[in-house]
């Protein structure tokens, strides 16, 4: 027993030369991967968008715009929203259908209430949204900021 | 030159250049000069000198090793053409494409080409690895050249979805963002592994160029190394031969010499397929859709044809299950089958034996019919998650549906064994036939009954 815990020298060695050689693969590794990682410059669209004034999105209208990929959802109680318009399940852009009133995405035809809320799986969680923030009449949307949540509510919604 | 001059060559400069080069008298004359042309030629010495009869036969094997490697040399080939006039940025990818198909002389056979040899690989390695399978070819010494085929089927998979978005079309970009929002499901690290291979949170320019690197440098590479290394086993480890059922194990197998007997059948059927590959190429065009447009999902907005099974699975389950879980699990499975007790010497034979092929045929029988029949109760009939509103989707839509499934599966594998009596080796083959069957089944119905928003239609 007392043998066997004995370490002798050429253990130690092949042990050190072992850990040196894991630690080399360890570091070329984070090299390869700090390298490939995606740059600082997230948001391409991850700015404040100011998209006009309260009386121009009458109640229960839903606007869409493209450049800060966002519904900018005015319910009809006059409470606004801004919904990210990618698809919670695999990413594809969410049309509004207006004659259906609801969020239809393509893909795999999940659907979602004009708040978020899915109607229709397979999409796991109500539509990200971006913070509205509402100045003078004047509204504007923070695209820098995905918020994700597991149910929608009252807190999701702003009023003028 | 003096008459006793020991130069024994030809006399005449080219002759001498020639004899250089070709080392021995070609075509060689007998059997024994034979073997030796295929041992020290280069590319030849990966087939032995000589092979047992049988194992060439050609509905033996169907020449689908082979065939993926003549695919692999067609797609290096046309794919080195096209790097010389595509350029992988958003603004010029699908102009590249345009001018490739109208401007650049053969632009479009080449691009058919490749395209078409590419989807056809994906057919020939999977039906590559169920001949393995049904014949008990992955039996010791060769499981972990099954794993090593495994792997390259896993590569050919990622050649053909990095390969896919580099057209940057309509289908290319919204198949790509469908495919790669599947990487935001993986546990813990979903959300930076999605980032870092899209290099940002959507489908860019930065996708474009990691594609573009992946797809023709690092996956070409990493795949000729372990294609070297799985033909190398094979050489190895050796052909398993075919037997008939009455044939018994230890029977004396004739043995012919690989020149002519084995190249030249590989010559013809390379010949063939390649005949075939350039008039299909020439009629049928590769698809390209308009350009590449973030604003709007085409509806339906579809993957890869390959990838359709594991779309249908998503539209069952919740994707954590549906993407990772499942096919995980799936790969785990196919990993470990080698290792498993193969009780029955059934080495070359057809689906191990008599009862065998009844079971396998059963398997698929049940599959044929099940898979269908899931498809439509999960669509019409049962509706989990609003069955159990209590619970979270990941639950009523994932576990409750994959351990329902598992039982079922257990249930059957119990009930070949006692219906038919069939060994545990060959209720195995009856499992994974059932399986296989669903999946084919599943990539089907994706594929041909699937319309707008992903409704079930009837295509005729």
């Amino acid at each position: 027993m007392s043998e066997s815990k004995k370490i002798t020298r050429r253990d130690f060695l092949k042990i050190a030369w072992g850990a040196a050689g894991a630690l080399a693969l360890l570091e070329a590794g984070g090299i390869v991967l700090k390298f490939l990682s995606p740059k600082a410059a997230e948001g391409e669209f991850g700015g404040v968008f100011t998209v006009g004034n309260v009386e121009d999105f009458p109640p229960g209208s839903v606007t869409p715009f493209n450049a800060g990929r966002f519904y900018l959802v005015r319910l009809a109680d006059g409470g606004f929203l801004a919904l990210y318009r990618k698809c919670t399940h695999l990413g594809c852009a969410v049309p509004w259908d207006q004659t259906s009133g609801r969020f239809v995405c393509p893909c795999h035809g999940s659907e979602f209430e004009p708040d978020g809320m899915v109607l229709n799986p397979p999409a796991p969680r109500p539509l990200d949204r971006f913070p509205v923030i509402i100045e003078d009449g004047v509204v504007k949307v923070d695209t820098g900021t995905i918020i994700q949540r597991d149910r929608t509510g009252p807190d999701d919604i702003v009023y003028p | 030159m003096s008459t006793d001059s020991p130069d024994t060559r030809p006399d005449s400069l080219l002759g001498r250049v020639w004899e250089s080069i070709k080392r021995h008298d070609l075509p060689p004359q007998d059997d024994r000069a034979r073997m030796r042309a295929v041992m020290s030629n280069l590319l030849l010495h990966l087939h032995p000198a000589k092979v047992a009869k049988p194992a060439i036969r050609f509905n033996y094997t169907f020449g689908l090793g082979g065939l993926a490697l003549l695919l692999l040399s067609i797609l290096a080939g046309t794919g080195v053409l096209l790097l010389f006039v595509y350029t992988p940025s958003p603004e010029s990818a699908y102009n590249d494409m345009l001018a490739l198909q109208t401007e650049i002389w053969f632009g479009q056979l080449i691009r058919n080409l490749h395209h078409w040899s590419g989807n056809l690989l994906v057919v020939v390695a999977f039906l590559h690895m169920l001949r393995v399978f049904y014949t008990g070819g992955f039996r010791s010494p060769r499981e972990f050249n099954w794993v090593i085929g495994l792997s390259l089927l896993l590569l050919v998979a990622a050649a053909n979805f990095t390969g896919y978005l580099l057209p940057w079309d309509q289908l290319a970009y919204w198949a790509v963002t469908v495919g790669s929002s599947l990487l935001g499901y993986v546990p813990v690290v979903g959300d930076w592994l999605g980032r870092l291979v899209l290099g940002g949170p959507e489908v860019g320019a930065a996708t474009l160029t990691n594609f573009y690197a992946l797809h023709i440098a690092v996956i070409p590479l990493v795949m000729a190394g372990i294609a070297g290394f799985h033909i190398w086993r094979v050489r190895k480890d050796g052909l398993t031969v075919p037997r008939r059922l009455d044939e018994p194990p230890d029977r004396k197998i004739e043995r012919v010499t690989t020149w002519p007997h084995l190249l030249g059948r590989e010559i013809v059927f390379a010949l063939i397929v390649i005949g075939l590959l350039l008039f299909w190429s020439s009629w049928v065009d590769a698809p390209l859709e308009g350009a590449a447009d973030p604003d709007h999902s085409p509806n339906p907005a579809k993957a890869a044809w390959y990838f359709m099974g594991l779309q249908e699975l998503l539209l069952h389950f919740h994707p954590v299950f549906g993407a990772i879980v499942i096919p995980g699990l799936a790969l785990v499975a196919l990993a470990v089958l080698p290792y498993l007790r193969f009780d029955i010497d059934a080495e070359g034979i057809w689906f191990r034996s008599r009862r065998g092929r009844g079971v396998a045929i059963f398997g698929m029988l049940v599959g044929l019919i099940a898979t269908p029949a899931f498809v439509l109760l999960d669509e019409y009939v049962i509706d989990l998650p609003s069955l159990l509103p209590s619970l979270p989707t990941i639950i009523s839509n994932g576990w409750v549906p994959l351990a329902a499934i598992l039982l079922l599966l257990i249930g059957y594998y119990d009930m070949v064994r006692r219906l038919f009596g069939a060994t545990a080796c060959e209720a195995r083959m009856s499992l994974f036939t059932l399986l296989l069957t669903s999946f084919v089944v599943l990539t089907l119905i994706g594929i041909f009954f699937r319309g707008e928003g992903m409704a079930l239609v009837v295509p005729f």
